[in-house]
């Protein structure tokens, strides 16, 4: 085990990949000598050199495309999209040719192609470099999406992306860049679709996903000074998703509770909580709850874009309240 | 200033290649014809975007290449398609929503790919595949394949972001792309030109790229190859990219649904005299090819036409079956466990 942290085991994991498979190339802004805006490519460009590691200009049209047309015809290709909001600039590439076009030619073309992007607030960059838009891949289908909460989860799961034969919008989520961590030691690869549960208790079930996840552990702990016990899942993957770790959770405890950064509308949990209304409406004990940002472009100011977000202490209220 | 019509500096193309040339023309043509027939019959239920009056970029092209290079191209992609070597029968059964279409009914004549020779498909969104067929050219280049890859696209393109970003990336990597704006003068009904700052607009603003301004008449088969020979073997040797602007004109509407009364009657006129099959055709005759050999290529284009509707319409229904198969690279459609 070795701690890095989050941007290094981005970099741990791609570099892994890269000199693992000769066809693994990867582009995007300021990736190369500049090592990445969020320093999560740090090294690469040393390492593989100008042409595995290349920089573009500010066209994301032409990031993605140029990754689809290359996965199409035998790379396979990691394309960076500096701030996920940046994605509505491409999104036509993203959502209707990336994600449909093995569909759409009856699995004439694989496109193994990875999506690595900066998602999330909590650095007062203001609405339109803060979002969370995993829903917005989720809502597509053909693509996969990951979202990993810890730097083994990073480089493990970004691996897994890397391999799968399909395109996964992997999401990093920003305010989890510094956050450090044990990272196993040699080849590290997840799966993806796995959820895991991180902290077990019999009163309720809170899931969550990628930077909520540490806040919902400190809420947990917190919760059982007040005489609560929690389940903790982390989702990981939302397209392809474990329901059947999260639902047998959510059964063992009757109560369900999700945590997402994302603005309240069509968030992940809203997916969840209709599954498991669906599939598990006799063990509920109560009424299914999402904690999210509420509806709003996300604010800049520090006071308002902490009181926006969950936070540790929302979670715990909200909980506390709704189990009284 | 705006660019002149050129000319491929030698347009000496032999004899089996014209012979060539003409017969992918004709079979285009009873394609397209047959195609709308069919949409009379009320047989093709959904869109489709004909290319009668276009095959000599299609036919010029397709002969120049080699068979490993790859073809991008938009929703009026059937005779870029068929030009490569793709099935009529499985196209026709495409547009149809037959289980023995192309795609097995999940794409439509929007969407006509065959892989296996070559065409990587047909693109719907305008401009979206400018930068897709960067990206094969890309991989061609780093895997040393000498491959080129072609990318057709109509002239309402050029105003759209896509166009741009692809054009720079690819003068920027040298890569090996030929991008071919077929300029048929109108985008769906509104002609070009009125919404365009330049006259020209691919070839005016190939400068812009650091590119050759390279416009011609698209309606000659023969400077379609002679273009296409060029521009590919200059890609396939490391000379980067090319911006052809080819000048040709859609003899019917946008799509089904437009009969086109927009445009002048003269204009019509002018462009249906300059027809690129009759055209080839007196040339042909004029260079001492016979009647016989010529009508022989004809009644054999139609005999495939007809064979290919034949077994389009004895083709099943497509199967429900395949709604949710090959979302994933595992077949299947699955999301959750």
């Amino acid at each position: 085990m070795a701690e890095l942290s989050f941007r290094e085991a981005i970099a741990a994991g791609i570099a892994q990949e890269m000199a693992r498979d000769p066809m693994v190339y990867f582009i995007g802004e300021d990736i190369g000598a500049a090592g990445g805006v969020f320093k999560a490519t740090v090294g690469l460009f040393e390492r593989f050199g100008p042409e595995r590691v290349r920089d573009t200009p500010i066209s994301e049209q032409a990031i993605i495309g140029a990754a689809m047309g290359a996965a199409m015809t035998g790379l396979r290709p990691i394309a960076e999209i500096m701030f996920s909001d940046f994605l509505a600039t491409c999104w036509d590439m993203v959502a209707n040719q990336v994600a449909k076009t093995r569909y759409m030619t009856d699995g004439q073309v694989s496109l193994p192609l990875v999506i690595r992007t900066a998602n999330g607030g909590g650095t007062r960059f203001g609405a339109q470099h803060s979002q969370s838009l995993e829903n917005w891949g989720m809502a597509v289908p053909g693509l996969k999406v990951v979202a990993p909460s810890n730097p083994a989860d990073a480089k493990g799961l970004l691996a897994g992306a890397i391999r799968d034969n399909d395109p996964v919008l992997f999401f990093e989520q920003k305010s989890l860049y510094g956050v450090k961590g044990n990272v196993p030691d040699g080849e590290h690869v997840e799966p993806l679709g796995r959820a895991r549960v991180l902290r077990t208790g019999k009163d309720c079930t809170i899931v969550a996903l990628a930077a909520m996840v540490p806040k919902a552990i400190e809420a947990a702990e917190q919760l059982a000074a007040d005489g609560i016990e929690a389940t903790v899942v982390d989702v990981r993957s939302l397209v392809p998703i474990d329901t059947r770790t999260i639902l047998a959770e959510v059964v063992k405890t009757g109560r369900l509770f999700t945590v997402e950064e994302n603005p309240r509308l069509c968030g992940w949990g809203a997916e969840i909580a209709s599954i498991a209304a669906d599939e598990c409406f006799d063990d509920l004990d109560g009424p299914i709850v999402r904690i999210t940002t509420p509806h709003v472009p996300l604010p800049a100011a520090d006071v308002l874009e902490d009181a926006a977000m969950p936070s540790v202490e929302r979670i715990r209220h909200t909980v506390r309240h709704s189990m009284r | 200033m705006s660019t002149q019509v050129g000319k491929p500096a030698a347009a000496d193309v032999d004899r089996p290649t014209r012979l060539r040339l003409y017969q992918l023309m004709v079979e285009l043509r009873d394609f397209e014809q047959r195609a709308y027939e069919l949409f009379l019959e009320n047989l093709v239920r959904g869109t489709s975007h004909l290319a009668l009056g276009q095959e000599a970029i299609a036919a010029g092209f397709a002969v120049a290449m080699r068979p490993d290079d790859y073809t991008f191209c938009t929703y009026r992609g059937h005779d870029h398609t068929l030009a490569r070597g793709a099935s009529m029968a499985a196209a026709m059964a495409e547009l149809l929503g037959r289980s023995n279409g192309m795609l097995h009914g999940k794409g439509g004549s929007m969407h006509l790919t065959d892989v296996t020779h070559g065409a990587m498909g047909s693109y719907a969104i305008v401009g979206a595949h400018l930068p897709i067929a960067a990206g094969a050219a890309w991989s061609a280049q780093v895997r040393k394949s000498g491959q080129v890859a072609v990318c057709f696209f109509g002239d309402g393109t050029t105003n759209i972001g896509a166009f741009h970003e692809a054009l720079n990336l690819a003068v920027v990597w040298k890569l090996p792309v030929v991008f071919v704006c077929e300029n048929n003068q109108y985008m769906e009904y509104t002609p070009i030109r009125s919404v365009t700052a330049v006259e020209h607009p691919a070839a005016d603003r190939a400068s812009a790229y650091g590119l050759e301004p390279i416009l011609l008449d698209g309606n000659d088969a023969d400077v379609m190859f002679e273009t296409a020979r060029q521009t590919i073997g200059k890609a396939r040797e490391g000379g980067g990219p090319s911006l052809v602007e080819a000048l040709t004109y859609r003899h019917g509407g946008h799509s089904r649904a437009d009969p086109a009364k927009y445009r002048p009657d003269a204009e019509v006129r002018e462009w249906l005299s300059r027809d690129p099959v009759k055209r080839y055709r007196e040339r042909l005759l004029a260079a001492g090819i016979s009647e016989d050999e010529l009508n022989e290529i004809e009644t054999r284009a139609q005999q495939k036409v007809d064979a290919a509707t034949e077994e389009a319409r004895n083709g099943a229904p497509a199967g429900v079956d395949e709604i949710e198969r090959q979302v994933w690279s595992d077949g299947g459609a699955s999301w959750r466990n």
